[in-house]
């Protein structure tokens, strides 16, 4: 066995253990953190395929970002997990079933056909880096799903912004920049001319 | 470096600009009545230039990603009409509900764009990403109302289901690309499986093959997929569901029709007994389910799936005849769909929504052009001659028996047999029980009546005259 063979039973070993772990974890931060260690882990595995654009991608939009708003979340919501893992042991036995049988079907059709053979290989000829072949496959053949891409990108910004802003809310403070800028002396300060006041000694007391 | 040819991919690009701007005048314009008339103008405006860059040659461009054939170019006009329609219908029920019409018209385009996306895509990841965009602007249409406790729970059953269909579908189509030699392009799926068939089919196809009809059954709402349809019809406001329940069904339809007839033709006796079985199960379950329901909009929830069912039986016959009476089916649905949610909303006022059966009682005294209007939809959806509903259901039974599969015509007849009860319970509470409550109708204007009325009576019209929708379908498909 070669050591790329050896890293890859140990990190997919690792991935596995982190997969079963983030469900089975009873704290919500200890499952986010196992989460990341997966991601990591795959990261790992798509390096040793030489998919370097991707491996780092993974770490960074992933990792870097996502996992991170989510352990934000995650500590700043204080999730019950008690109430969540209601009915937990009662749905388990038919799920654990259902769970077994599409498994084992699917190990039964994989173990059919030993011969998968490779696909899509990138063009051993090429000089050129990872990113720079991805860069170019998406921005000329497949440019097409990227702009509808860029469009469910917009479509998310769209819904979060409409699901959250709400003008009509109490609570919200908006600026308005216009009349910020506008404002002279005379808006903010009125002169009132009004008598001196004399404390009277008696009621001070 | 070659530029993709943009002529046939117009209508798209206009909508898409269209959204883009009526997003910034919903930002800067006091005036919200314009935004209503800036979606109406983007349908038309779609419509003519579809008409202009249609052809009656098949052009693809993108490479090869997108496809405009007869059968893209027909789903898509009938699309634009139902979304005109469907729009005019909600635009009262937006005002009442203080839903701020900007999103909910820019949202619900690029739901339109969505379909548009999934009915002209030749290619598995194009399908994809248009299903994407419209399911995302469904999940966002349905919460849109943030305080309707209903309506945000639905969102997130909805949300969370299709994003797990949606995983399962990926899955499916990661094995298929592994399985045909690295493609998606749909004619060169079927090319290499051509090419390989002397070695028989590769158990990794039909392994990929069982992920992705669990998908996309899953967006078409057969059992047991099903669980989403009653909760998102009852949960979302009513504007949304007429959207739902009407609009998406063709584009799911014809997403079908590009991935299993057009890119897994070879494997058509696989997927034929997976939707045989659960379609069979669909026409039971939705039938028997929706006797139970009190509420008319989860009762129309079970409907729906009952149809789907329908749907899915001409699927099963894969000759043009089937796909034919599919299409038709199809149409015809969305329009019976279109018509009966637009009652219903005409019929909602003031915060009341047309919810309960019981709200319906005695409907003829009060307001008996509503209550005929819902009486002939609910004729049509039971498969009362001569509606079309009766001419649907039987062009698929036909295509059924022609292909032998009797029984199989038996069954969906009994199933609809029983089916028949619960909308006939309506047409009676409508017209022989006392009334209960007061409905009033919301003040829509006489062109949205005008709307109502023909829309239903075109139900009447093709069911008498089914011969020229059938032709125009049959265009679609040769």
């Amino acid at each position: 066995m070669d050591i790329t063979s050896i890293l890859f039973y140990v990190f997919s070993a690792i991935l596995l253990f982190c997969g079963l772990r983030v469900i089975t974890a009873k704290n919500p931060v200890h499952a986010a953190l196992y989460l990341v260690l997966a991601f990591v882990t795959a990261s790992c595995l798509w390096m040793m395929l030489g998919a370097e654009f991707l491996a780092l991608t993974l770490i960074l939009v992933y990792v870097g970002a996502v996992m991170v708003l989510f352990l934000f979340v995650v500590m700043m919501l204080d999730v019950d997990v008690e109430s969540l893992r209601n009915g937990f042991w009662k749905n388990l036995p038919l799920a654990l079933l259902l769970g077994l049988v599409a498994s084992a079907e699917m190990i039964l059709v994989i173990l059919q056909n030993p011969q998968i053979t490779a696909v899509a290989n990138a063009d051993p000829e090429t000089t050129l880096s990872n990113s720079n072949v991805l860069g170019w496959v998406l921005y000329t053949q497949y440019s097409y799903p990227v702009e509808l891409a860029s469009l469910v990108l917009l479509l998310g910004l769209v819904v979060a912004v409409a699901l959250t802003l709400r003008k009509s809310d109490k609570a919200a403070k908006y600026q308005n920049i216009s009349k910020q800028v506008s404002v002279d002396s005379k808006t903010r300060f009125t002169m009132v001319k009004m008598d001196a006041e004399i404390e009277q000694q008696g009621e001070k007391q | 470096m070659t530029y993709p040819n943009l002529f046939p991919v117009l209508p798209e690009i206009f909508m898409a600009l269209m959204t883009i701007i009526i997003l910034l005048v919903d930002a800067f314009s006091a005036k919200k009545s314009v935004i209503t008339v800036l979606t109406l103008l983007t349908l038309i405006g779609c419509f003519v230039l579809q008409i202009h860059v249609s052809s009656p040659s098949t052009q693809l461009t993108f490479n090869d990603m997108f496809i405009l054939d007869s059968l893209a170019t027909g789903t898509k006009l009938f699309t634009y009409i139902l979304s005109f329609v469907a729009v005019i219908y909600v635009r009262r029920y937006i005002i009442d509900k203080e839903i701020n019409p900007g999103e909910f018209y820019a949202i619900l385009l690029f739901a339109i764009l969505g379909m548009m996306v999934m009915i002209s895509a030749d290619n598995m990841i194009v399908l994809y990403v248009g299903l994407e965009l419209l399911s995302l602007a469904l999940y966002g249409l349905i919460a849109l109302q943030r305080d309707n406790v209903k309506a945000t729970e639905s969102a997130m059953k909805f949300f969370i289901l299709g994003a797990l269909a949606s995983g399962i579908l990926l899955y499916g189509i990661s094995f298929i690309y592994g399985a045909t030699g690295g493609n998606l392009q749909l004619e060169l799926i079927v090319r290499s499986m051509l090419a390989s068939q002397e070695q028989g089919i590769s158990p990794l196809l039909t392994f990929g093959l069982a992920f992705v009809v669990a998908g996309l059954v899953f967006k078409l709402g057969l059992v047991p997929f099903h669980m989403w349809i009653p909760d998102v019809y009852e949960g979302s406001p009513l504007a949304v569901t007429t959207m739902i329940g009407s609009l998406t069904k063709i584009a799911a339809v014809v997403f079908m029709i590009r991935f299993l007839v057009g890119g897994l033709v070879l494997l058509s006796m696989y997927w034929t007994i997976m939707l045989l079985v659960l379609a069979m199960l669909s026409l039971f379950f939705g039938n028997i389910i929706a006797i139970a329901q009190t509420n008319i909009k989860r009762m129309l929830g079970y409907s729906t799936i009952s149809h789907m069912g329908f749907v899915a039986l001409g699927f099963i016959v894969v000759s043009v005849d089937g796909i034919t009476s599919t299409l038709f089916y199809v149409i015809t649905y969305s329009i019976t769909a279109l018509a009966t949610f637009g009652i219903l909303t005409a019929l909602s006022k003031d915060g009341f929504e047309c919810e309960s059966i019981d709200d319906l009682k005695g409907l003829s005294s009060s307001h008996p052009v509503y209550a005929f209007l819902l009486m002939l939809t609910m004729f049509s959806m039971a498969g009362i001659p001569p509606l079309v509903g009766f001419y649907a259901k039987f062009k698929i039974l036909a295509a059924l028996v022609n292909t032998g599969l009797t029984w199989v015509a038996v069954f969906a007849v009994i199933m609809s047999l029983i089916g028949a009860f619960y909308y006939i319970r309506v047409v009676k509470a409508m017209y022989f029980d006392e009334k209960v409550k007061d409905i009033q109708v919301a003040n829509i204007c006489v062109g949205t009546k005008v709307l109502l009325v023909l829309n239903t009576l075109m139900l009447l019209v093709i069911g008498i005259f089914p011969s020229y929708l059938i032709d125009y379908c049959q265009k679609f498909i040769g």
